[in-house]
């Protein structure tokens, strides 16, 4: 059953001149629960709008949304917020840690805005998800003195530590270099497959995108499927990690 | 409950982190909350100071002076003095005195001089709130003493040597027929040099301790009673007084400090108050400031923490309760250095007068310093958390 479908989608910001620029055209799109996706694209196609879009953060100027079944134009702002909590997670090209605090707040800090028991016992749940993540010996760790790839993977436990339905990757190796990108991608998979989570990954490494179930392109704003031809092949994948 | 639980150790997180600066922009609000604080409470302190020393000079709240005057015809004294006493007796006045105000003369070992004699009753000392550095003060039983008691001011003391408790020391007064008369106690406080002496008035009477002939007093009663009986008293105190001393002058009419010190009071409670308000107000906008400066600087995590679900109104509140813990934590302290500051000086030592009954800490001050403080942090965190609802969280997470 389709989880997250997008039809005829559009986005247009006014610019300062009065003109309008469109960002995302007629995008159609439908993600089953479970599934990854890898969209590809170069800087300013519009894939940081489209996870947008898709993770609530934005509204789209035209076409049709859905959430399991909920046109989620029928939301209010105060529900489309929680929604966006329980439902999605996401990972940041450059990890945006929050500063100051240690590793295990920075995986707590989500379930603040949960309820109950999530909330009372954020942190045991923080430091069990980075033990997960291999980060359980650096649980209080600013951070500052972590390296980029210890960062993304707080970044990582931090986007599941809700058990989110659906994990959004903005870049997610896109700050890193490349062993080390493999190795988080690597940890990204395991993690969302251990709980059937649906992962949408925005990229422009197509090796990161060929680890997807389906791959799209996304060019000036117009979403179209990734034809075998244009993916690297499996050994060149493998080369390359 | 959970929801607030999960606002306020977010607001408090927030609070730790940025410490440095938090407390930087607490400071005015501190020394503002410290300072209207503690000075309402020393302001009661020195209410106090000023009420007591007045209460010693002119009684406790309501001291009604009641007294006559012959008109045309010479004084008798055991008859106006029958008379007040009789007003005393009708009205059931539980605290009263008689008092008489004369010159006596009393042989020191050095030389004999005039000296102030009040003659007064036991209650006097109860009723003017006499603070005695040694001995005592009467008691009804000193009228059945085969000598004369008296109370002693320092100089009176110190003409005649130091006061022994164990072997108190004695006087001659009086002119014409001298008497010795025994000190049992020395009062507190300066007398400015002019000796001094109390004296029961019963006591007076019987050893003839009548003072100069050129010194014609006429004895007055004091009255202490509820303020809120002050004027029917009074009225029907100088009613019974006309019937009762024809040809005589008579009066009844309220003595003590007490409608006074309302203009202290209002003074405490506009003058320092006022202040301290304006001295918070610009605390408040040094808060308002940092707030400002620091909520730009937090943009993307404000925008992260939207990804994590956090609603406008979470938003909202969570920046706006950052202020007002800070402030309600700055008032706290501010009022508990205040508290220890207030509590802990030595006044009779810094101002030189002693004080009988220290009043306690204002806990309405410390009340109105803490509630103010956070309604400060509340309205100097209003806008900084407008800004942070209103930031564009694409733009916030992008950059």
């Amino acid at each position: 059953m389709t989880f997250i479908g997008l039809a005829g989608i559009g986005r247009t910001v006014r610019l300062a001149d009065g003109s309008r620029l469109e960002i995302l055209t007629d995008i159609n799109l439908e993600i089953e629960r479970g599934e990854h996706i890898a969209v590809v694209g170069r800087s300013g196609s519009g894939k940081s709008t489209l996870l947008n879009v898709i993770g609530m953060l934005d509204i789209p100027t035209a076409g049709y949304y859905e959430l399991d079944g909920q046109p989620t134009h029928e939301f209010s702002n105060r529900a489309r917020s929680r929604l966006r909590g329980a439902t999605f997670g996401f990972v940041f090209q450059q990890f945006n840690l929050l500063p100051r605090r240690s590793a295990t707040e920075n995986v707590a800090a989500p379930l603040l805005y949960a309820s109950g028991r999530q909330v009372w016992g954020r942190r045991a749940a923080a430091r069990e998800m980075l033990d997960r993540v291999g980060l359980g010996h650096r649980l209080d760790y600013l951070p500052e003195r972590l390296s980029g790839g210890e960062q993304q993977r707080v970044a990582i436990a931090r986007s599941m530590v809700r058990n989110p339905t659906v994990l959004l990757a903005d870049e997610p190796t896109g700050a890193l270099d490349v062993d080390t990108g493999s190795l988080v991608m690597d940890m990204l998979q395991d993690v969302v497959a251990q709980s059937a989570t649906t992962l949408v990954t925005i990229t422009h490494d197509l090796s990161v995108a060929t680890r997807a179930d389906r791959q799209f392109r996304l060019d000036h704003g117009v979403l179209s499927p990734l034809t075998a031809a244009e993916l690297p092949s499996v050994t060149a994948r493998r080369e390359v990690a | 409950m959970t929801t607030l639980v999960a606002i306020l150790a977010e607001a408090w997180s927030e609070i730790r982190v940025h410490k440095v600066r938090v407390i930087l922009s607490l400071v005015g609000v501190f020394l503002a909350v410290f300072g209207m604080t503690s000075v309402a409470a020393a302001g009661n302190i020195g209410r106090q100071l000023v009420t007591e020393s007045a209460e010693r000079s002119s009684g406790r709240p309501a001291t009604v002076s009641v007294g006559a005057f012959a008109i045309a015809q010479a004084p008798d004294n055991e008859r106006i003095e029958s008379a007040l006493r009789d007003v005393v007796e009708r009205y059931d006045i539980e605290y009263s005195s008689l008092l008489l105000e004369q010159e006596i003369v009393a042989n020191f070992p050095a030389q004999s001089e005039f000296v102030g004699m009040r003659s007064v009753d036991a209650d006097y000392g109860t009723m003017h709130r006499l603070l005695l550095e040694q001995g005592r003060w009467f008691t009804a039983a000193d009228n059945d003493r085969f000598a004369p008691a008296l109370v002693v001011s320092q100089s009176f003391m110190a003409r005649l040597g130091g006061f022994d408790p164990n072997d108190p020391p004695t006087v001659q007064v009086g002119d014409e027929s001298p008497v010795t008369a025994t000190v049992i106690g020395v009062l507190a406080g300066d007398d400015y040099g002019y000796p001094m002496v109390y004296a029961l008035s019963q006591s007076a009477d019987r050893w003839a301790l009548t003072g100069s002939s050129d010194f014609a007093a006429t004895p007055t009663m004091e009255l202490w009673i509820p303020a809120e009986q002050v004027e029917e008293i009074s009225a029907a105190v100088r009613s019974d007084l006309m019937a009762t001393l024809p040809g005589h002058e008579v009066y009844a009419e309220r003595f003590d400090f007490g409608e006074d010190a309302q203009a202290l009071d209002t003074v405490l409670d506009y003058g320092v108050r006022g202040v301290g308000y304006f001295a918070l107000l610009l605390g408040g906008i040094g808060v308002l400031n940092v707030g400002l400066v620091v909520v730009r600087q937090r943009i993307r995590e404000i925008g992260v923490r939207r990804s994590f679900g956090a609603t406008s109104g979470r938003v909202f509140t969570t920046i706006l309760l950052e202020s007002v813990c800070a402030t309600a934590l700055a008032g706290a302290l501010a009022i508990g250095c205040a508290v220890a500051l207030v509590l802990n000086l030595p006044y009779e030592q810094i101002l030189g007068v002693p004080i009988e009954d220290l009043p306690p800490f204002p806990l309405a001050a410390a009340i109105e310093g803490f509630l103010a403080a956070t309604a400060i942090g509340a309205l100097a965190g209003i806008i900084p958390a407008i800004m942070a609802v209103r930031a564009k969280v694409i733009d916030a997470i992008r950059y």
